[in-house]
């Protein structure tokens, strides 16, 4: 009965769109992929802007601790709870911290927990899908029970739980970050690689005589980064928020370190009485960075997508 | 589930007609909320259980055993240091005792009960319910049968129902923590007849409907739970146990977060908000009425460990006592609320606990201490904090760690969630370098040194051993304070371990309660809510 | 018809080793929690023979594979346990805090969709233009803030400052009483009993909690319906039918959109399940008696039996979900096989 229907369902698929596989044209003087970058930035000014934000971004966690105007670890119990001020731009905290200083240093700890979260689940979420959507069969069942079953946990809660379990550290946030991630990609990968597995250009290139990798690796996958690109935009935020989830249940990064998440739960406390800076600024922060990578990821989508590469 | 926690709205309407007499029947009951017969309190805790002695009832849950439950004697009451009233602890009144002796020798007490004295079904106390409820605290096991034994009690055959008012208790040894031991929330009396009916062979204590439903005699009684969400306590009208409170209808909501409940209260959308921060403490006393009142007999300390190496060196301990920023710790974790126990005379005077150390910040001496100690280099070391605690605890640990830091003293601080938290303190002292609050219900120096400082306690999280302290505490537990040899022993036993330093107390924290279109708080030993005093107007 | 049945049991099927996996890794993550719950449950100034006592009377002190088989025993009569903070069965628990999660959560999505799938067809119709762009910021906005933060700012602005939303104190305010049971939805019961001032009373509590999740889903949705309609538009069936003079509303609904809600409803599958998890933190600020609040604080004492019913519940909803995803994946693309996989 499945045949049947299998092969019903494949005979009456109309052919997938068919490949306009990157063959870049070099209509221009400048190299393809270079000038294609310049011409989607400057057809694109909010993208431009993204890409010089992230700029921004990388030098506060680069040089971020030596431009702070103080130490973003050291109290001062004369100065607590100042609102923002021309010493105090973002004002002081509770144990009279500079609020500033501690959102700039904490730029670093929070683009290497959503980067190094995001990636991981990057690698072997599409490992995993791209396996289990071209070979199909028992691999896919079996892989597709595995991403099931951590899918079917309630993702924070296991965040949660892995945390919880492993201990608050900033690789264990890391990790249990990237785990309820992996399923994300793989599904998708799977998906975009199962429809064009039997493809017409997989054809092709199969009886070309290349290898089953290869074609995964140069032929499918291409095609699979586009929607893949918008997951990782979106993902390099929730990695961030994930952790500052955590934090607020208080399975975050350990004080006093500073990292933009705890000081939002922290700061949320303070709001009703009225020492609205302490959540806003990292608040802010955080908002501008997942604004970063949102708009990143939608630009690196234009760039990738073979199709508008013509 | 039963009725209790789930009624239908048929059946809670007609519960609360009967009561309120004149309610018509009306969709809302909104015209009652608003009235001067209803209160409504928040609290960020969530009451688990009806039944304080079931295994895992929640600290939250005790505030059913003190309002829905009698105990034989409660405290008096005084005016309390914060403002509003204190219980006393020097004076036992009656509840559902009339009157008691004590046999010559002290060894046996009799009670009298009240003859007037009813349940909420309407049948009579007798001391039948009261040696059924006794037997069952001392049999259950876990908390209620160790704070049982507190005051002496241990075993069934102690406890005797001479006839239906006199009831007659033998100890093993004449204590002064006797007779309080009976007043904690723990000995409550359940109508021992609705129990039983309620009982199996398996559940013979009848632990099943006690967690669902209150048979008590106490001034209210539970209408409604919605467990995590809120506790509608209704006023008992027969109650002999005290002055009939004010209020008729009390609902207890769950919020968890303080900041909500800090927008409630100053909006006066809720009359009273128990157990608020510090900080909202301080912050609204301008704005509503704000009890902060020092909880009796509790410490926070900086416990340091002697199973960690450098700790045991007295001059390191001394250093860590000296470089405490005591003052800058009491303004950002406690904002001022609860008092100072730093910067004290050198020897103690009086018997007054918690008292103040002979510790004061002086990095000069904790150089010095530093430098004369076995690690005049300083080393390295995790301070722990409980995620349960972080409010007080987190602040306090990072201004630690940046002033000891200074002397060389490189700290890692590790929190460790609640659940956890007790297993790796108390249970395991397994933690180097940590924040702890112990607080004794039963107020007497004494009573601490028991818990805090007795080789092997629970609260002993420094696994601190002094043969002294052992002898002198072991012989002042039952001793009545007004003996002569009382006071000096207890003096001793505080300048040893302020010498020892086992713990570092950093201050006496307050529990504060803001009442906004509320009057007649009443602050407890066990820091929950009594609202058979509330009145609906500002005291 | 009768093949499309069968390949629906085959799915259940499937679903039945995904079910024990979460069994499985929920039993030994529990047990793997730090902490040691005859500790957290013997209560203050335990000893450690009380602890013992406590630890017998749960069942702990059994060996592990034994424990699991009891456990798996109890889960065949439908039994999840009893959870031993809030010492009621965790079924009644879970049966009555469902309902709380899933009303907040539907109204959160059906809120964000209806918002944000129109938002995502306009942007993707004119991409680049300053609509695609406003479009853009604004959803992107909504998900970079954290909910617990979006949550203490609706509160501080609508509650506490202009005073226009009612306390933030769960479902209902307690000058109402709860609607009389049907489904567990307030606004469902309410309307079934017809008594429209508790439904006025439940909707208004429920706006504030729905629009943080709203604001939090209306991103993922959005910006895939974008993405996915800016991919149909472009292929090359679209240039066809442009090319063969289809109308562009025809264009656009009948061929474009439909294509494009392929990806649109994996990401809603994804973002409910996603949100009925991150709910925890909504539910916190707002006292929302769900099913998240419970879980953490289930999670935060070790209350094993607790944790695992709320695992296990939300993995049946997820894989019921699934299969409707999957359901949905072989209407809407045909080139997606349904064989048994």
């Amino acid at each position: 009965m499945n045949k049947i229907l299998s092969s019903v369902a494949k005979t009456s698929a109309p052919e997938a769109p068919s490949p306009t596989i990157a063959i870049p044209t070099k209509s221009k003087a400048k190299s393809g992929a270079l000038g294609h970058l310049i011409y989607v930035l400057r057809e694109n000014p909010v993208t431009a802007l993204a890409f010089i934000m992230f700029g921004v971004m990388v030098i506060a966690a680069v040089f971020g601790p030596y431009i702070v105007p103080y130490d973003p670890l050291a109290t001062d119990s004369d100065s607590v709870l100042q609102p923002p001020s021309f010493s105090h731009w973002f004002g002081t905290d509770n144990l009279g911290r500079d609020v500033f200083s501690r959102v700039v240093v904490a730029t670093r700890l929070d683009l290497v927990i959503s980067v190094a979260a995001v990636a991981l689940s990057f690698m072997i979420g599409s490992f995993l899908g791209a396996i289990a959507g071209y070979r199909g069969g028992w691999t896919d069942i079996t892989l597709n029970r595995v991403l099931d079953t951590i899918m079917a946990f309630p993702l924070f809660v296991l965040a949660m739980g892995v945390v919880a379990a492993l201990g608050n550290s900033i690789a264990n946030i890391i990790y249990a970050t990237a785990i309820i991630n992996i399923p994300f990609y793989a599904r998708l990968v799977r998906a975009e690689v199962n429809i064009r597995r039997n493809a017409g250009f997989t054809l092709a290139a199969k009886l070309s005589g290349n290898s089953d990798a290869r074609i995964l690796a140069f032929h499918i996958f291409p095609n699979a980064l586009p929607p893949m690109m918008v997951q990782v935009s979106l993902n390099l935020g929730w990695a961030i928020l994930n952790a500052a989830g955590l934090s607020f249940i208080g399975l975050g990064v350990r004080p006093p370190t500073p990292e933009w998440g705890i000081m939002v739960a922290e700061g949320a406390n303070f709001i009703v009485s009225g020492e609205w800076w302490l959540a806003l600024f990292p608040g802010l922060s955080l908002m501008v960075a997942v604004l970063t990578f949102n708009l990143m990821g939608d630009g690196l989508r234009d760039i990738v997508d073979p199709r508008r590469r013509t | 589930m039963g009725v209790l926690t789930m009624p239908t709205r048929r059946d809670f309407l007609k519960a609360g007609a009967v009561l309120a007499g004149t309610l018509p029947f009306a969709r809302t009951f909104s015209a009652l909320a608003a009235g001067s017969d209803t209160l409504v309190a928040v609290s960020g805790q969530t009451v688990n259980s009806l039944d304080l002695h079931r295994t895992g009832t929640n600290r939250a849950s005790y505030q059913i055993a003190v309002n829905c439950y009698d105990r034989l004697v409660s405290f008096g009451t005084k005016q309390a240091e914060g403002g509003g009233l204190s219980y006393d602890y020097s004076t036992i009144v009656p509840e559902l005792a009339e009157s008691w002796t004590f046999s010559d020798d002290g060894m046996k007490i009799t009670f009298k009960l009240k003859s007037g004295a009813v349940f909420n079904d309407g049948s009579k106390v007798t001391a039948a319910d009261v040696k059924w409820s006794f037997d069952r605290a001392v049999s259950v096991g876990g908390f209620p049968t160790v704070q049982m034994k507190a005051g002496g009690f241990s075993r069934t055959e102690q406890f005797v129902a001479v006839d239906d008012e006199t009831f007659t208790i033998t100890l093993d040894q004449a204590s002064k923590l006797s007779l309080p031991d009976l007043a904690v929330p723990v000995p409550f009396i359940i109508n021992s007849k609705v129990a039983k009916e309620n009982a199996t062979t398996d559940d013979p204590w009848a632990m099943e409907y006690l967690h669902l439903n209150t048979i008590g005699s106490g001034a209210y009684s539970v209408t409604r739970w919605d467990a995590g969400q809120q506790v509608v306590f209704e006023r008992n009208d027969k109650w002999v146990g005290g002055p009939t409170p004010p209020v008729r209808r009390v609902i207890m909501r769950e919020v968890p977060s303080a900041a909500t409940s800090r927008a409630l209260i100053e909006r006066g959308d809720v009359q009273v908000a128990f157990d608020i921060p510090d900080k909202d403490a301080a912050e609204l006393a301008d704005k509503v009425t704000v009890h902060s009142t020092p909880i009796e007999n509790c410490i926070h300390s900086l416990c340091l460990n002697s199973k960690f190496e450098p700790f045991r060196d007295p001059d390191v301990r001394k250093a860590v006592a000296y470089a405490v920023p005591y003052d800058a710790i009491f303004k950002a974790a406690a904002y001022g609320r609860g008092a100072p126990l730093w910067g004290g005379a050198p020897k103690a005077e009086d018997i007054a606990w918690p008292r103040k150390s002979p510790y004061d910040t002086d990095m000069d001496k904790a150089k010095e201490h530093m430098a004369k100690s076995g690690f005049p280099d300083g080393f390295e070391i995790k301070l722990s904090i409980s995620t349960g605690l972080s409010h007080w605890m987190e602040p306090t640990a990072l201004l630690i760690q940046e002033a000891v830091g200074k002397i060389g003293i490189k700290v890692e601080i590790e929190k460790i969630p609640g659940a956890s938290w007790r297993t790796a303190a108390l249970v395991e002292k397994r933690l180097d370098f940590h924040l702890e609050n112990f607080g004794g219900w039963l107020n007497t120096p004494d009573y601490y040194f028991f818990w805090a400082y007795q080789e092997g306690h629970l609260f002993n999280s420094s696994n601190y051993s002094n043969p002294e302290v052992e002898q002198l505490t072991n012989e002042t537990l039952h001793m009545p304070m007004d003996d002569p040899e009382y006071a000096p022993k207890i003096m001793r036993m505080i300048d040893i371990v302020y010498e020892d330093l086992p713990r570092i107390p950093l201050w006496q924290p307050a529990l504060n309660v803001a009442l906004n279109g509320a009057g007649g708080y009443k602050f407890w030993f066990h820091r929950q809510l009594d609202i058979r005093g509330l009145t609906s107007v500002e005291s | 018809m009768a093949a499309r049945g069968t390949s629906v049991l085959t799915r259940i099927a499937q679903a039945i080793p995904v079910l024990f996996g979460v069994i499985v890794i929920s039993f030994v993550l529990t047990r793997a929690l730090p902490g040691d719950p005859a500790v957290q449950f013997a209560g203050i100034m335990a000893t450690p023979e009380t602890i013992e006592e406590t630890r017998v009377k749960l069942g702990l002190d059994k060996p592990m594979p034994e424990q699991f088989v009891i456990y798996l025993g109890q889960l065949f009569q439908g039994d999840l346990g009893q959870s031993v903070s809030t010492g009621r069965p965790v079924v009644t628990e879970l049966a009555s805090r469902l309902p709380a999660s899933l009303e907040l959560t539907l109204s959160a999505l059906i809120l964000s969709c209806v918002v944000a799938v129109p938002l995502g067809v306009l942007a993707a119709t004119r991409p680049g233009s300053w609509i695609d762009q406003i479009c853009r910021l604004l959803v992107t906005m909504g998900v970079s803030l954290p909910t617990f933060f979006t949550g203490v700012m609706l509160i501080y602005i609508f509650y506490y400052l202009l005073g226009i939303s009612p306390s933030p104190l769960g479902r209902l305010d307690f000058v109402y009483l709860d609607p009389p049971h049907v489904t567990g939805f307030f606004l469902i019961d309410a309307a079934v009993d017809g008594d429209w001032e508790t439904w006025f009373g439940a909707l208004k509590q429920l706006v504030l909690p729905a629009v943080t999740l709203a604001l939090f889903t209306l991103a993922p949705i959005a910006r895939m319906t974008r993405a996915a309609m800016l991919s149909a538009l472009s292929s090359d069936y679209i240039r066809t039918a442009r090319a063969a003079g289809l109308g562009s509303g025809r264009i656009l609904y009948g061929y474009a959109f439909r294509n494009a809600l392929l990806p649109v409803v994996t990401t809603l599958g994804m973002v409910f399940s996603f949100v009925l998890g991150a709910n925890v933190l909504v539910e916190k600020v707002f006292a929302w008696p769900g099913i998240g609040s419970y879980a953490v604080e289930a999670l935060i004492v070790s209350d094993y039996a607790a944790v695992q019913g709320f695992v296990l519940s939300m993995a049946f909803l997820f894989v019921f979900l699934n299969l409707l995803i999957d359901l949905a994946y072989s209407l809407i693309d045909p080139r997606f096989g349904t064989s048994g996989k």
